[in-house]
């Protein structure tokens, strides 16, 4: 239960946009464009950045509907997930993404942690400057979410099957479609 | 130097948002929103919001734009904040206010920081669930800006003039981007 009324009974940040319509359709579309439009990074690439910064922030509702997200886009799954939630440095994943994940953990920590040497790792092995732009900014935009969701206290269901579901249905259509946990 | 390159003629979140027209416009609605959008909130209540927690987090590009925009409001005015001012504590300002910046502080730390306790105390002092809801999102999204402005290492000049003249246009113009995108006339101080 959410520490607001929130007049719904939805889980999670659903919930919490259903109180307040007009922003959650900003939020929404901020999602849209960070994690599910075609850009230099795979959308699995994001989206474990989004559940990798999560689970630094102790996040479980974003952490698992994000790492269930990853797990049903091309080359995820829950072991990868799981991995990079226990120490991306050693998780079976390329140097590129190992380098932008250290970025987005000083991120989670604050900005000014980024150092030019955590740059420049990412830099040297490939990482473009869009690549670098959206990791900063995906691990910014979840240390909002993270804060959003736990801050007002939204529900977090316990049963793994409801992040199945999100993470299906996330995958296939993006941020922009109602959920399919919603009755009409 | 930012880390990345930007127009070096811009400075801040200004130089990220031209940087990324296709993510700043989505930010840029959900700050008018928030910040400028109907609420029973004023617009220097939100902004003290955003000094603040921008304060917290270091980020001195936010932290001064955000307290000149408040300092140029009425209620601003009367709060006593002075320009490049920090801590807000001592500020002529309502209960209820005392209470939605304790809050924020505590979503600055992280949102699990925050108790049904910390809510109710808000509740008692007057403040809606609206308020309390709206509150804990501005905190939230100025831990986006901060952390989007320095992990990139944004410019960030040190001139009072220039958060001056920043403060004037948030002010007046509001956030939503200019058609015409972002120009360095706009923001250099005169």
């Amino acid at each position: 239960m959410p520490y607001i009324n929130t007049q719904n009974d939805i889980a999670g940040i659903r919930g919490l946009m259903q109180f307040r319509p007009d922003v959650a359709i900003a939020l929404n579309q901020l999602a849209q464009v960070l994690l599910a439009d075609d850009a230099s990074l795979s959308k699995r690439d994001r989206e474990l950045i989004a559940s990798f910064v999560s689970s630094r922030n102790e996040c479980t509702f974003c952490m698992t509907s994000h790492g269930a997200i990853a797990a049903h886009l091309p080359e995820g799954n829950h072991e990868l997930v799981e991995a990079i939630w226990k120490d991306y440095k050693t998780a079976p994943i390329d140097d590129k993404l190992k380098a932008l994940l250290q970025i987005a953990d000083k991120v989670a920590k604050g900005g000014l942690h980024v150092t030019p040497a955590d740059i420049a790792a990412a830099k040297e092995i490939g990482a473009s400057d869009l690549d670098i732009h959206d990791t900063v900014l995906i691990a910014a935009t979840f240390c909002m979410f993270n804060r959003y969701v736990d801050g007002l206290g939204a529900t977090t269901p316990d049963d793994l099957g409801f992040y199945e579901i999100v993470g299906k249905q996330r995958a296939a259509e993006g941020y922009l479609t109602k959920s399919v946990l919603l009755k009409d | 130097m930012p880390h990345i390159v930007l127009n070096p003629d811009l400075y801040g979140i200004t130089s990220l948002l031209d940087f990324r027209p296709e993510t700043a416009a989505p930010l840029c609605r959900l700050t008018q929103l928030l910040l400028r959008g109907e609420s029973t909130m004023t617009e220097a209540e939100r902004e003290m919001i955003a000094a603040h927690v921008s304060s917290l987090n270091e980020c001195t590009f936010c932290s001064s734009a955000h307290t000149a925009a408040t300092c140029l409001l009425p209620e601003g005015k009367e709060s006593g904040i002075e320009p490049m001012q920090s801590a807000l504590e001592s500020l002529h300002i309502s209960g209820k206010m005392k209470s939605l910046l304790q809050l924020a502080s505590l979503v600055q730390k992280n949102g699990n920081q925050v108790t049904q306790f910390d809510i109710d105390v808000a509740r008692k002092s007057g403040a809606t669930d609206l308020e309390i809801h709206d509150t804990v999102l501005i905190a939230s999204l100025f831990c986006l800006y901060n952390r989007y402005v320095d992990g990139l290492a944004t410019l960030t000049p040190t001139d009072p003039e220039f958060y001056a003249k920043l403060g004037t246009r948030i002010t007046t113009r509001g956030y939503l981007m200019p058609a015409d995108g972002y120009h360095a006339t706009d923001y250099k101080p005169t």
